[in-house]
């Protein structure tokens, strides 16, 4: 590990930009199988919300071009049990943990929220304004900027750590949606774009009708979104993702503009996909003769 | 888990349906029938899922498992154009198998399969053999074209197939089969499609398992694609709990 490749960001002490994102890791035990989980950036875990949740019906998956549709429907244990089991297995590894706080109501979130923020080893909170495969909540949030505004702003208030939003592109303004959300610490962004695909005898695939794509076709999408947010907003931190594969792709997401950035579908692809990128960044930084990772940040404006 | 393997033959056994001989590091894990591999369907990022197949055959000494799939979408169809000598990149062994500790020598067990869902029972059947369970098998196709397998379960005991279309062997399905055969056995073992599986769930007598399949995202218990809910109403992941169930586990 290299200085060159360290990020500090409100709550986050990165030893380099690259970390999972949210949905694409689980809680990381099945990961640590594979790699020691403390050489990564920051692990974002699965949504919590306040009760179990059982999820959506099957199938929940559809491979697109590049791609696949997600209807999963933040199936998860409950933020108690998330407390107690899976964030007690992640104290043996010396990484940042973002956790996802998701829900149906602003109460719901400030309650996962003013609870999963006091667990020790949550160093950030980050807000799912944007999960497109639940009935209520989720996108409701993130595509209306007054509703994500109040919504950041009740959680703002009861969280013992910073606050991340996380930002859905389904929107007609993202930059709208990301002044909105001020009172918050940082942004991640983009989670998925709604989609749908059909089977063979023209039918909807997935149970749910509707899933949210995500993987390397959606990249050019993600790459436009934080280019926009970064020119209006030049201060705030941003965590890039969408399909990114490569380590050029880490390094398109830091040119215009992410300070950090996580990788999802691709976990799915290849397991050992983040330590990989970290690698290769270290080796990148190395043969661009870069000081520090930041010097190629916001590089897409120049 | 991540393994490189070669591809070291290829057939085409029956419509759409093909046979892959993998050559990989088998040392380390202890395989058992009804696990299967999640394979890579190349190194573009095109098709971002991998593929979940199951394993037909397994021959340690040789280092090589077959793995059995049909070739019905883009992906499945790119897997069928793999070279001998191609890299494959799989991870293995994904699933709990079935236990052939669940059969006991001298027993006299049934085995049950349906279209694709053949291969798994194959090697199960190999390793009841030679554990000295008898073994009688009932598989179901949909037409003559699909049939694969019946020579090679043959040669361990008593084989009947079933047509849906009756171009070969009895006309229907195999619990049409089953209806003939009776049910005089001790346990039974199946895996097809999900309708077949129910109808087995629900009417055989004896104690017996089933192997379910799904759409999968990673293979490996983490993205929540795969689930199913057992009878006392949690939640269970194929890929990781399953695919092997016991019998009237699971709501299907």
């Amino acid at each position: 590990m290299t200085d060159k490749l360290h990020i500090s960001l409100p709550g986050l002490e990165l030893k380099n930009p690259i970390m999972p994102a949210s949905g694409c890791f689980s809680f990381g035990e099945e990961f640590s199988k594979l790699y020691d989980l403390s050489e990564l950036g920051a692990i974002m875990i699965k949504a919590a919300t306040e009760e179990l949740r059982m999820g959506n019906k099957t199938p929940r998956v559809a491979e697109t071009s590049s791609g696949m549709l997600n209807a999963i429907g933040l199936q998860n244990p409950g933020v108690d049990h998330i407390i107690e089991h899976e964030l007690k297995y992640l104290e043996q590894f010396d990484v940042p943990i973002i956790a996802n706080v998701a829900g149906t109501k602003i109460e719901d979130y400030v309650e996962v929220a003013r609870k999963i923020s006091k667990a020790p080893n949550v160093s950030a909170l980050e807000l799912n304004i944007s999960c497109p495969n639940v009935k209520e909540g989720g996108i409701q949030f993130g595509t209306d900027p007054e509703t994500a505004r109040k919504l950041t702003e009740s959680v703002k208030e009861v969280s013992a750590k910073p606050i991340y939003v996380k930002l859905s592109p389904n929107v007609t303004n993202i930059v709208d949606m990301a002044k909105s959300v001020s009172a918050a610490d940082g942004i991640t962004m983009i989670n998925t774009l709604v989609g749908m695909r059909l089977d063979n005898n023209g039918r909807p695939i997935l149970a749910n009708t509707t899933g949210g794509l995500s993987g390397p076709a959606i990249k050019p999408v993600a790459l436009n979104m934080v280019y926009q947010v970064r020119q209006a907003l030049p201060d705030i931190p941003i965590i890039g993702m969408g399909g990114i594969a490569t380590v050029d792709d880490v390094l398109d997401f830091i040119s215009v503009g992410a300070d950090a950035v996580a990788i999802g579908t691709m976990n799915f692809t290849n397991p050992y996909i983040c330590k990989e990128l970290i690698d290769e960044l270290e080796k990148k930084t190395e043969e661009m003769n870069l000081n520090h990772i930041h010097d190629i940040k916001e590089r897409a404006f120049l | 888990m991540l393994q490189l393997a070669t591809a070291i033959a290829k057939a085409e056994i029956a419509d759409n349906i093909y046979e892959l001989v993998l050559k990989t590091e088998l040392k380390k894990y202890t395989l058992r029938p009804g696990q299967f591999v999640h394979v890579r369907v190349s190194k573009s990022t095109e098709h971002v899922l991998r593929r979940p197949i199951s394993i037909s055959s397994i021959d340690a000494e040789k280092s090589e498992i077959t793995i059995t799939f049909r070739a019905e979408g883009p992906g499945t169809k790119k897997l069928a154009e793999i070279n001998t000598g191609a890299a494959v990149d799989v991870l293995m062994p994904l699933g709990n198998g079935y236990d052939i500790n669940t059969a006991e020598a001298g027993e006299h067990v049934l085995i049950v399969g349906g279209g694709i869902g053949v291969p798994p029972l194959y090697e199960l059947t190999k390793q009841l053999n030679k554990r000295g369970v008898k073994t009688t098998h009932v598989l179901g196709f949909n037409s003559k074209k699909d049939v694969f397998y019946e020579e090679a379960f043959k040669t361990f005991g008593e084989t009947q197939v079933a047509t849906a279309d009756g171009t070969y062997g009895v006309k229907g399905f195999v619990t049409d089969v089953i209806q003939q055969i009776g049910t005089d056995f001790d346990k039974f073992y199946a895996c097809g499609p999900k309708v077949m599986l129910k109808v087995l769930d629900n009417t055989m007598p004896m104690d017996g398992f089933i192997s379910l399949e799904e759409r999968m995202g990673c293979g490996f218990g983490v993205c929540y694609a795969c689930v199913c809910e057992t009878t006392a109403g949690e939640q269970v992941k194929i890929c990781t709990d399953g695919p092997v169930f016991e019998k009237g586990a699971v709501v299907l």
